[in-house]
């Protein structure tokens, strides 16, 4: 990797091991189910078999009976809540159509997994022997599975609604019909994003402690302090009452961007029974009962002009939301909506969403979370479009980007992207592909019966997620401002300790704040401690999600700090007789510039502050709070290519080379950017080849556990050729932008348009993913076959 | 109740003696009987190895080992290792080489590793990564995980030669 030749001057910039590594590589870091409490009970819960049915009756007497038990809980003892969970969607004009959801069924189930009864006991062991005790009658309702079928509905999911749709969602810019007037060539297809597990390898698990009016839960979450909001509200205690901690996280993936039932009953079930409660997710429950992702079946139609120049994109989306609404459900696919040009210059697009109600686990964000899917639809459509004009992919992608002298550039919906040099990381890209000597090899390989392919992918996708003025509810419509807080706390030691409003769980957050405290403040990153994920230290925070927790985040420890730093400057200046705006840090010292001998460490600046012997009308102590709002999200992008081979006897699909040029604004710390993209990219390769969420036609779950589910492995990967460019965004003093879910955002489609590139020669243009063996087979036996089940042919 | 059985194990070199039911998974008994609670659990069907440990030398997934199998035996896990002052060189190469994010999988991934190379201390790319084929990752897509365990073994022929 090189972007620059330049070393960085500071600690910013530069590869440095992570802060968080000693504790997890030693055995010592501690996840929820690490944490034991004096007279700790477990809850093993009853679910559901039935994808929809009506409670007839439930019989816990043989579970109360078992020695051990201490109670069963139904819906019905429930009734004491403050509401039913969450949605926090609440778009201005639109209707949605949205069912109350409670932690524990109330007369009907809505899909398999949903949760009828709950044990309490003394171990974990005992709570699923009673829970499986617990007798439940059902009278099965008519089931719906797949989306096309529930849209056209009856039956429905919820009766109460007379159809199926949630709602409908629409954005356009320019006009689409007369953008495809003005075409020479227009591209139709249907993109079927499906369905995939979050699939942390930690599940979910919590403890909740409610003793003398207080309670304390310990969540394995990605959004500590939305969970405590909602805790407060719906058990009618007051914020100040309830703590929320989120200790180690083992990954999270969206799925934990969650306020989930299981962690309102425990909370409930601690304050009902005195004891303190907890529950750990077993595999197969997160299988089917944490919320999944995409989902979604797309009509979409691009037009171009015999030179290549789109005129037109219109995206139909019916996006399967499952049986209920989550806390941000039929918001996600409006997420693509708001890239659906891509990086492409487009003077007419429009999206037309509409949600719908199946007998299915509800979906909600995933990693990448409407935007994977958007990117799926533009790229895998737009080599379509060159192969019919016969132009080169690489080719036609340069003709449409969005030059580098539009930025700040306003796209045809209104969404203004904040800076972008797409010709750069494609021309990177092409610095590490020969796709010449590629095209020879390929013509030479397919001569001897090999067939190998080349798909790219050029993207850009809507992150950082803030600002409160456009996603909040005079804006799309979320209940919450997505600001970020952060406080910094110099101890009278020089000892550093900053509170961010984020809640990491492996993303090295721990590392790459330090570094920007570090810098600012002449200390060595070791001396800086971020404390992260718990509501009762420091101020209200907004979480991590949506590749915000740097852009929005770590800015907000940058402006925290830089008070700091205004208040050191004014002690310093006193100190030396010197000027404030004369101070400056060089060599770890505040010194004054031209006279670095003379300086002051911050430790010395904060025995001043705490002794109280700071400047007159200066308050001791030095300690700042920032809250942050940004104007205007981040929009990282990048140029990525993907070669594998496809077995055309048995379908088999290798993927032989990957390489990812990303920008995501200025770099912090290159290797935790590089360990992102791996890790991303890596989630959507699984979601183009081998992962699939798959029910059967009576919405049972195929794929209920890892034994099904394909996650990908080693051996299945190659290593990844990661580079970057460095185009800062403008929206944040860092200059940073997202990088969590990009890899994810632009894999899918590279390895899709590979595999089509690799099989054209044999007629066939399109799969839908996921390119298991068995449809991208079935593609070469038939390329015309039609899409022929609602489990999708190789062309649904 | 179930009955209860007595099971004496060896783990990280101090040796216990606990009474268990006798369908107590080894991987139960080492977190909640003995709190070595660096061993972690991720699936219900032995696919996602975060549970591997050493059983006398040899790695296993400790979900899939009843306590009473390990009676008499030795059992190492992530912490009978190396300490935050004292790491083993596994430990250092995922460290050094970012071969961890989240660090649910990477005990499990540390043990498999070095379990490993115990076997083969000089392996090739292929071999580590079918090596590993036991224990998922959904952070790192694998790549630095590969790089420590080669790390690893490279630094590692620098000491014994």
């Amino acid at each position: 990797m090189s972007v620059t030749d330049e070393a960085p001057a500071g600690h910013v910039g530069r590869v440095m091991r992570r802060k968080e590594d000693p504790r997890l590589i030693t055995g010592r870091a501690r996840y929820v189910d690490d944490i034991v409490l004096p007279g700790m009970l477990w809850a093993s819960f009853v679910r559901s078999p039935e994808a929809h049915a009506t409670i007839v009756s439930i019989d816990a007497s043989a579970a109360v009976a078992r020695d051990g038990v201490h109670a069963v809980f139904t819906g019905e003892d429930m009734s004491d809540l403050g509401g039913p969970l969450p949605m926090a969607w609440v778009p201005p004009g639109v209707e949605v159509n949205n069912p109350e959801h409670w932690p524990l069924a109330r007369g009907t189930v809505k899909h398999v997994g949903d949760p009828v009864a709950v044990v309490v006991g003394e171990d974990r062991y005992v709570v699923q022997d009673a829970a499986e005790d617990v007798i439940v009658e059902y009278d099965p309702l008519p089931v719906v599975v797949d989306a096309e079928a529930a849209i056209a509905g009856p039956p429905f999911v919820h009766e109460q609604f007379g159809t199926n749709q949630v709602h409908q969602w629409s954005l356009a810019g320019g006009d689409v019909e007369a953008g495809f007037a003005e075409a020479d060539v227009v591209v139709e297809r249907r993109v079927v994003n499906h369905r995939i597990a979050g699939a942390p390898i930690e599940c979910r698990g919590v403890l909740a402690d409610y003793r003398a009016g207080s309670l304390t839960l310990w969540s394995a979450t990605q959004v500590p302090h939305f969970v405590r909001l909602f805790m407060a509200l719906l058990l009618g205690l007051g914020e100040d009452h309830v703590r929320v901690i989120a200790p180690e996280v083992g990954g999270g993936f969206g799925q934990k961007l969650q306020v989930y039932g299981e962690e309102l009953f425990a909370c409930w079930a601690s304050r009902k029974l005195g004891r303190p409660v907890k529950w750990i997710e077993t595999r197969s429950e997160n299988m089917s009962v944490a919320h999944q992702g995409r989902d979604q079946i797309s009509t979409v139609k691009m037009g171009a002009k015999r030179d290549g120049t789109i005129t037109a994109f219109h995206v139909k989306i019916l996006a399967d939301f499952g049986a209920y609404n989550m806390i941000l459900t039929p918001l996600i696919p409006s997420l693509g909506a708001f890239v659906m040009g891509g990086c492409y210059k487009i003077p007419n697009v429009q999206t037309d969403i509409t949600g719908v109600f199946t007998n299915k686990c509800p979906t909600d964000a995933i990693r990448g979370a409407g935007r994977p899917e958007a990117t799926q639809m533009i790229e895998v459509t737009l080599d379509q479009l060159a192969h019919e004009l016969g132009m080169d992919p690489v080719e036609i992608r340069r003709r449409n980007f969005i030059p580098k002298e539009d930025f700040p550039a306003e796209t045809a919906t209104g969404v203004i992207y904040d800076s972008g040099d797409y010709h750069k990381t494609l021309d990177k890209l092409m610095e590490h592909v020969d796709v010449e000597a590629f095209r020879a090899e390929q013509a030479q390989l397919r001569s001897e019966g090999v067939y190998r392919g080349i798909g790219f992918c050029t993207w850009t996708e809507i992150c950082g997620l803030a600002p409160s003025r456009i996603t909040g509810p005079n804006g799309v419509g979320v209940q919450a401002g997505l600001w970020e807080s952060a406080m910094i706390r110099v101890h009278n030691t020089g000892a550093v300790t900053v509170y961010t409003g984020t809640s990491p769980h492996g993303q090295g957050l721990e590392t790459a704040m330090a570094q920007i405290v570090a810098d600012k403040l002449g200390v060595d990153p070791s001396v800086v401690e971020i404390i992260h994920g718990d509501t009762s230290m420091g101020p209200e925070g907004r979480n991590t999600y949506g590749s915000r927790s740097l852009a929005t985040g770590g800015e907000a420890v940058a402006k925290a700090t830089d008070k700091i730093v205004d208040k050191v400057k004014a002690i310093v200046a006193a100190e030396l007789e010197a000027a404030p705006d004369d101070i400056e840090v060089t060599g770890g010292k505040f010194a004054v510039r031209g006279s670095p001998d003379k300086g002051m460490a911050l430790a010395d600046v904060a025995g001043i502050a705490y002794v109280g012997a700071v400047p007159e009308g200066m308050e001791p102590g030095l300690e700042e709070t920032t809250f942050y709002d940004p104007e205007n999200f981040v929009f990282p992008f990048g140029a990525h290519a993907c070669i594998v081979d496809v077995d055309a006897e048995t379908g088999k699909v290798v993927v032989r080379r990957y390489v990812a040029v990303d920008d995501c604004g200025r770099a912090i710390n290159p290797m935790l950017i590089e360990g992102q993209i791996h890790g991303g990219v890596v989630f959507g390769i699984g979601q183009a080849l081998y992962e699939r969420v798959h029910y059967d036609d009576q919405g049972q779950l195929i794929t209920g556990t890892f034994v099904d589910y394909a996650l990908p492995t080693a051996a299945e990967l190659p290593n990844f050729e990661t580079d970057r460019t460095e185009t800062p965004s403008p929206v944040n003093s860092l200059g940073a932008k997202g990088v969590g879910e990009a890899g994810t955002i632009a894999a899918s489609a590279a390895v899709t348009n590979a595999v089509i590139d690799a099989l054209r020669p044999l007629g066939v243009d399109y799969i839908n993913m996921p390119l298991t063996p068995m449809r991208v087979w079935a593609a070469i036996a038939d390329p015309a076959r039609p899409a022929a089940s609602p489990e999708g042919g190789p062309r649904s | 109740m179930s009955s209860t059985v007595n099971v004496r194990l060896n783990v990280n070199g101090t040796e216990h003696e606990l009474e268990v039911e006798p369908r107590l998974l080894l991987v139960h008994a080492l977190r909640d009987e003995l709190g070595l609670t660096g061993t972690h659990v991720g699936c219900d069907t032995s696919n996602c190895g975060a549970c591997t440990v050493h059983l006398n030398g040899e790695s296993v997934k400790s979900c899939t080992v009843l306590a009473v199998q390990a009676d008499g035996a030795e059992v190492t896990t992530i912490e009978g290792l190396g300490t935050e002052d004292n790491l083993h060189p596994m430990q250092e190469a995922f460290w050094n080489n970012h071969g961890l994010q989240c660090g649910y999988c990477t005990p499990g991934m540390i043990m498999s590793a070095t379990a490993l190379l115990a076997e083969n201390s000089d392996p090739t790319e292929d071999e580590v990564r079918h090596a590993l084929e036991g224990n998922l990752c959904r952070c790192t897509g694998y790549h630095n995980i590969v790089k420590a365990v080669l790390d690893a073994a490279e630094k590692s022929k620098g000491v014994t030669a």
